[in-house]
């Protein structure tokens, strides 16, 4: 395997794990504020099919993106409204967002369209172009370094870059402000945020708000950065995957943001059958590389490398005592 | 008069009077709907060719739901429509429910078999126009490999496969074919985002001209080929106006013709299996005004005589779903 293969690979790996790098640190939001959602799927199906509709109605990708946003945060509030107002179950309404999301983007886009559930094609300034960063094409020619700059860091859309920053982003946020201890403590011990003063419900809001704005841009990428348009079911369970990422991180940012290069590692080789192959000198079923995100989540949850534990409050509705 | 009762009453009316102006064809669509740019809009464009020449009118459905298929064949067969024409192999097994209870109707199901003697089943020579596609490829291609992208691993996509890469190796027996099949379950027909990413993995292996059979997929699979100026060939209707210039061809499924016929047949419509491939115009490929630059007189001349071939029996095209396997590719 020689240098531009493995740089292709893991230039196809950083596409692939932007999606779930995104819905992976939206879920760690809302999960370290003990709210679960599993609803990430649903959230960046919605937010596809309308930044892909509005980029395309509007002619502008940023218009797009702000809609696909608008579509996340309308279910985050549904999600916010049933499992921290109406203190309902928070994984029932997940799977309610996922089969609305499902199905409504289909509905609207036909309606809207007709084009059996598609958008019409994105072109120009309607999605998401490949930015070339500075010096890439001078320091082509450097050995090693030149073709790395160039292939592998630069040629990426500004999403990618966007996803990355917000991982150091994330951790700041949530280590060094005031407003990271307290949804980490609202995670963990409700009552004792409440005790101090502070409140429980805005603060499990403000987590689901920002799960809702990451979703949106997880979203809008997918359909107006990695595609040129909605097509139905486009998310393919990518919601799901980031899911199982959170927990292999153990709802920790910088993990995060390894074990969805890890994942999206696996999903890149699994495209490229003959170099395994070639590598290994023997044939690996492509169907075990596609399970194997969710072997390895299993085998964290099941203890065997450290332990993966989870906001104590998660999933329980906080009721004030009396 | 209670409110069920006119209800009662106005149907039997309308039945009847819908017996009385009776074989009135009906088209009922599949899940895709119409308009979706692919095989159902085929079968839709049939459909109005129909109608258009005749003059005459037919009844149709877009279902909503799997839950309705029964419901709605059975609605037109009482209404008296004669034909009734399904697009798409998810018909089978409720036609094979219904056909039995309704022995006058003469009914048509497109990609799949039906066995019962009311029942004009149609399938496609798909490795025929496959393998003409194939052939296309390889003359097109500089590198020599050539790419095929599939979506859910059936035999029926394995057999596009299959076709696509006789082909090629037809036309250029040193030829690369590098297959890819997107995934086992049925979210591989809409995962354009992996569609993409199996392009661009197989544009670093070489691939210039990329065949894909891939329903939403293909969608991924097209756009990142017009990205990345390869070529890259569409799939059951003509794609070719996705991306002008850029699609070489499409491998074309005329479901409208089968559409057609039965709509011309009318109620004399002959029950039996069917098999729509090049000798009756069944499968082919598309030239038309976007692609017609890519398309040079020595590759429709290879073409035509290849054509001319396996309509005589010279040369046979395996079909994967008789014996489960493929001499030209390893899956």
């Amino acid at each position: 395997m020689d240098l531009l293969t493995l740089l292709q690979i893991l230039d196809s790996t950083m596409r692939l794990a932007t999606p779930l790098l995104l819905a992976c640190l939206a879920g760690l939001f809302s999960e370290r504020a003990g709210i679960f959602d599993i609803g990430l799927e649903g959230k960046m199906l919605a937010a596809a099919f309308l930044s892909a509709a509005v980029a395309y109605t509007s002619g502008s990708v940023w218009i797009g993106l702000l809609a696909g946003i608008a579509a996340s945060l309308v279910l985050s509030g549904i999600h916010g409204l049933a499992s921290i107002t109406f203190r309902g179950n928070q994984l029932i309404s997940g799977v309610a967002i996922n089969f609305l999301a499902a199905g409504l983007t289909v509905v609207i886009a036909q309606s809207w369209f007709a084009q059996g559930g598609r958008t019409p094609q994105l072109s120009g300034a309607a999605r998401f172009n490949p930015i070339t960063l500075p010096f890439a094409d001078s320091l082509r020619d450097v050995p090693v370094l030149g073709p790395i700059y160039y292939e592998l860091i630069s040629g990426h859309t500004i999403l990618v870059y966007v996803a990355l920053l917000c991982v150091p982003a994330t951790w700041w946020i949530l280590y060094r402000t005031r407003f990271g201890l307290r949804l980490r403590a609202v995670g963990e011990n409700p009552a004792a945020v409440d005790t101090a003063g502070v409140s429980v419900v805005g603060l499990r809001f403000a987590a689901v708000g920002i799960c809702g704005v990451l979703c949106g841009i997880a979203g809008a990428y997918l359909a107006t950065a990695l595609q040129a348009g909605f097509v139905k079911d486009m998310s393919a369970g990518r919601g799901y995957i980031a899911l199982a990422a959170l927990i292999f991180a153990k709802w920790r940012p910088w993990y995060a943001l390894y074990a969805t290069l890890l994942f999206g590692f696996l999903q890149a080789l699994a495209l490229r059958p003959d170099l395994i192959e070639a590598v290994l000198s023997f044939k690996v079923n492509g169907q075990l590389l596609d399970v194997l995100p969710y072997i390895l989540t299993v085998i964290i949850l099941a203890g065997f490398v450290g332990k993966a534990i989870p906001p104590r409050a998660g999933g329980e509705p906080y009721v004030k005592e009396r | 008069m209670t409110l069920t009762t006119k209800f009662l009453g106005a149907t039997a009316v309308l039945a009847l009077s819908a017996g009385a102006v009776a074989a009135d064809p009906a088209i009922l669509f599949d899940l895709g709907g119409k308009f979706d740019k692919s095989f159902n809009e085929s079968a839709f464009n049939g459909a109005q060719r129909w109608a258009e020449e005749t003059g005459g009118t037919y009844a149709e459905v877009e279902i909503q739901s799997d839950a309705q298929r029964e419901q709605a064949i059975r609605r037109f067969a009482e209404t008296g429509a004669n034909p009734i024409v399904m697009a798409g192999f998810a018909w089978a097994s409720a036609l094979g429910d219904v056909a039995g209870d309704y022995p006058d109707t003469k009914f048509q199901i497109i990609d799949m078999v039906v066995d019962a003697p009311n029942v004009r089943s149609i399938v496609f020579a798909e490795e025929q126009g496959s393998y003409l596609v194939g052939m296309l490829a390889a003359m097109a291609s500089e590198t020599g490999t050539v790419g095929f992208i599939g979506g859910m691993d059936i035999p029926l996509i394995r057999n596009f496969a299959c076709g696509y890469a006789q082909g090629a190796l037809a036309a250029n027996p040193d030829a690369t074919i590098v297959a890819n099949m997107t995934g086992t379950t049925p979210a591989a027909w809409n995962d354009p985002v992996k569609g993409s990413e199996m392009t661009k993995a197989q544009i670093s292996q070489g691939v210039d001209v990329i065949y894909a059979a891939a329903g939403g997929t293909g969608v991924g699979v097209l756009q990142t080929a017009a990205d990345e100026d390869i070529l890259s060939i569409g799939v059951d209707a003509n794609q070719n106006y996705l991306h002008p210039g850029e699609v070489l061809t499409s491998m074309l499924k005329r479901v409208d013709n089968a559409v057609y016929d039965a709509l011309i047949a009318g109620d004399t419509l002959e029950a039996g299996f069917n098999v729509m491939d090049l000798s009756n115009g069944g499968v082919g490929y598309a030239v038309d005004e976007h692609n017609e630059a890519l398309i040079t007189a020595e590759m429709t001349a290879a073409l035509d005589a290849a054509q001319a071939s396996i309509v005589a029996g010279e040369i046979s095209v395996h079909n994967y779903n008789t014996d489960e396997s493929c001499p030209a590719l390893d899956f």
